[in-house]
């Protein structure tokens, strides 16, 4: 018996995990394509000889759908505001930190990683509380400083960047230590022979720091571009995609016609469009990084 | 190095308080208010702390709501994914110190995996529950997030530090595949599973997405499908909402501040300098 399970040893370690995987991310991914070319609805999930192919004509839909481009548009918006918005903060939260290397800066550390951590559900939930017109402490807080009260979730834009500065409230933490890990690996010998040659604080920041950060710098923002485009759960929960689906992403679009209109077809399709623009956006990223080594060799 | 001058460290370290205090703000409001009454909420001026101290919210989640169950589901899920967690390190063991066939390809259908974003699977793995009749079902809720690329990735990489010459030495003593596994592996591994270990608690607590997808009915939920619910059907009852709230975050800090050492470490086991 043990001899058998030795012989076998490596196969019955990976297969678990492998099965699971197989069945719960490939499996599917073939099974979405194929679907995505059917009208597969709730009628088809009941029987499946009432699915029809449909060929291109979900994709076609799609790009005529109002609500899709709409969402295309606000999940752009997200990313063009976020993304660098979550770089230049983290970065510079990690700069501030980095800057004395005692007990009360590492207790910094913490505070600023908390809010990652928690529930997302639980913290769209009170951010809609402080963003609360009437009750809520940030307009009150505006108040106390002679400010006009804002909108926050009732404005089409300024909704948009409300459900921005929430995320970004929670990206930041993880960031933040992933520069503060590449900020302490930096050699200490670079800057004392920069301060020999002269240079000034600003030089130094911009000659050695942000080039020896190189690295982080692209994980960042490739992990954070990805996790932008798949924006989800803070419409979800704060506002509903609204209003008139002005905070509506592509993630909440196709949750939206697969699991409360019963589009799968559809909603595959979109979820398909979705994939291919985050293949794309990466790959680019990619070669921009590609580039930006060969011009410096 | 010119050493930095300590009126320096004050300018920034004041500058790092005001922005620690706006950061945390949310997190203190939220507990602030899960303790004053639902109408204290909404007096003009805000009150900061509770005039009438209150258990009266938190209750409310327990009897008027199913809260107890939702707990009970997510501890469900909770404990079902450090099993998962056991899985993947199994699935590491075997990419990582093993030769077999087909092994480059199978670990990279699992590196592969890692780029499929989630809204591509979950409709047809919502297809795929159903067909199998597990749709709103524990288990369906379960199986599809118990194993993961990143964490089969991380645990190899770990796993991969660790001597041959020790197993070897293990396997002429005539261990069995499974003892050198579980005793000799797992404990050497122990940093990497505390780390990945947090982060499972962490996961499963928080869970969301796939619940609120699998389960029809109010005995499957967990904590955050209850508390999106809650938010959906009391929109104006903020004292419940924050209390809800609260009872999510609170523990998950807690849990966070007694381990911070090990999740912050965690970032350069995995090889992110």
């Amino acid at each position: 018996m043990t001899k058998f399970f030795n012989k076998r040893a490596p196969y019955l370690f990976v297969s678990p995990a492998i099965l699971l995987l197989l069945m719960f991310s490939i499996i599917p991914i073939l099974i979405a394509f194929v679907i995505s070319f059917t009208d597969m609805s709730l009628n088809g999930l009941a029987d499946f000889s009432l699915i029809k192919f449909v060929g291109v004509a979900n994709y076609v839909k799609v790009f005529q759908d109002p609500i899709f481009v709409k969402a295309l548009g606000n999940t752009v918006f997200y990313v063009i505001i976020g993304v660098p918005l979550v770089i230049v903060c983290s970065l510079g939260l990690a700069l501030l930190i980095n800057f004395g290397q005692n007990k009360v800066f590492s207790f910094f550390r913490l505070v600023f990683y908390s809010p990652s951590i928690t529930n997302v559900v639980a913290v769209a939930v009170v951010w809609a509380y402080l963003y609360n017109p009437q009750f809520g402490l940030f307009n009150y807080l505006l108040k106390l400083i002679g400010l006009q009260p804002v909108p926050w979730l009732q404005d089409p834009i300024v909704a948009k960047i409300s459900l921005i500065l929430l995320a970004l409230w929670r990206a930041i933490g993880v960031n933040m230590i992933i520069f503060l890990a590449a900020l302490q690996g930096i050699p200490k010998a670079y800057y004392e022979a920069a301060e020999l040659d002269g240079a000034n604080a600003r030089q130094r920041l911009f000659h050695i720091t942000i080039p020896m950060l190189k690295f982080a710098t692209f994980f960042v923002s490739v992990t954070t571009l990805i996790g932008w485009i798949q924006f989800f759960e803070e419409p979800f929960v704060m506002t509903q995609g609204g209003p008139l689906d002005s905070t509506t992403s592509l993630a909440l679009f196709i949750y939206r016609n697969g699991f409360q209109l019963s589009k799968f077809g559809y909603a595959a399709a979109g979820s398909f469009v979705l994939f291919v623009i985050i293949i794309l956006v990466t790959l680019l990223q990619f070669r921009i990084q590609r580039k930006q080594e060969e011009t410096e060799l | 190095m010119k050493e930095k001058t300590v009126g320096q460290k004050w300018i920034v370290g004041v500058i790092l308080a005001i922005l620690g205090l706006i950061f945390i703000l949310p997190l203190v409001w939220m507990i602030l208010s899960s303790f004053k009454t639902e109408s204290e909420l909404f007096t003009i001026p805000p009150t900061v702390f509770p005039k009438h101290f209150t258990w009266d919210n938190f209750n409310k989640l327990f009897t008027s709501f199913n809260f107890a169950q939702y707990l009970k589901n997510t501890l469900i899920i909770v404990l079902f994914s450090f099993f998962g967690m056991f899985l993947n390190a199994m699935a590491a063991y075997g990419f990582a110190k093993f030769k077999f066939k087909g092994k480059n390809f199978l670990f990279f259908i699992v590196l592969a995996t890692m780029m499929i974003p989630g809204q591509v699977t979950m409709i047809p793995v919502y297809l795929i529950m159903n067909s199998l009749g597990l749709t709103n079902t524990m288990a369906g809720i379960i199986l599809p997030g118990l194993v993961g690329a990143f964490g089969i990735f991380l645990f190899r990489q770990f796993i991969s530090t660790i001597s041959t010459e020790i197993l070897e030495a293990a396997r002429l003593d005539g261990a069995s595949e499974w003892f050198i596994f579980w005793h000799i592996v797992i404990p050497i591994c122990k940093p990497i599973l505390a780390v990945q270990g947090i982060l499972t608690f962490i996961a499963g607590w928080n869970s969301f997405l796939w619940p609120l997808i699998m389960a029809n009915d109010d005995k499957y939920y967990t904590l955050s499908v209850g508390l999106s619910l809650l938010k959906g059907q009391y929109a104006s009852n903020y004292a419940l909402q924050m209390a809800g709230s609260t009872f999510m975050v609170v523990p998950i800090i807690i849990i966070f501040m007694m381990f911070q050492k090990y999740i912050l470490q965690g970032f350069n086991v995995s090889g992110m300098k």
